[in-house]
């Protein structure tokens, strides 16, 4: 059992416990938003480390390019799911009105209909 | 047993509990928005369990495919975002 495989279990695990918190979060928060909240964390944190172990165990440059890519692209397109998701979520009235403390956008499209 | 055989049953286990959590989202969600969201994190979660088989039996065979996966995963979400009408919201 040497220090690199310690690693790269430890790293395995943090991936799977974001997993894990993930599933359960999208399972008990209220709204669409809220899960957007939880959903993140595999799609990014989890990725990256489990990306990191690879790398520790297959230390060649094609592997670390690939793995770059990786999460290039998913850093890319998971704000853009995102936004998009919160947008209709927004528009279509599934969000909680009585869980928000404040609604910036609401008061925006309030002044913008005025003028 | 090795070290990294027991944290691949620690990781399986817990990357089920996830996948089971948004298969359980993706069946009851409220609205289509949860669902695409729960799909989302069932793709993500594939990811990771693809990318920790990887790293615990030392091979990148499956590096092309998580590539792909992370390329592509933003095209039903966007999609079903972009193109729902506020009537057919369920």
């Amino acid at each position: 059992m040497s220090a690199a495989e310690i690693a790269v279990g430890l790293l395995i695990l943090v991936s799977a416990f974001l997993s894990m918190a993930a599933g359960i979060g999208i399972v008990r928060f209220p709204d669409v938003l809220t899960r957007l909240h939880a959903a993140t964390k595999p799609q990014v944190l989890g990725l990256a480390a489990v990306l990191v172990a690879i790398i520790v165990q297959v230390p060649t440059w094609g592997v670390l390019t690939t793995a770059v890519l990786v999460m290039t692209f998913q850093l890319l397109t998971q704000p853009m799911t995102a936004h998009m998701l919160g947008r209709a979520a927004y528009r279509t009235d599934h969000v909680r009105r009585d869980l928000l403390i404040e609604d910036d956008l609401d008061r925006d499209i309030a002044e913008h209909d005025q003028q | 047993m090795t070290f990294l055989a027991v944290v691949s049953v620690i990781a399986g286990i817990m990357f089920g509990v996830g996948a089971i959590a948004a298969v359980y989202r993706i069946i009851r969600g409220p609205s289509i928005l949860d669902r695409a969201l729960a799909t989302d994190v069932l793709l993500a979660i594939a990811i990771c369990g693809l990318g920790a088989e990887m790293a615990i039996n030392k091979h990148i065979d499956t590096l092309v495919v998580m590539l792909v996966l992370a390329m592509f995963a933003v095209v039903g979400s966007i999609s079903i975002a972009r193109f729902m009408a506020k009537e057919d919201a369920s």
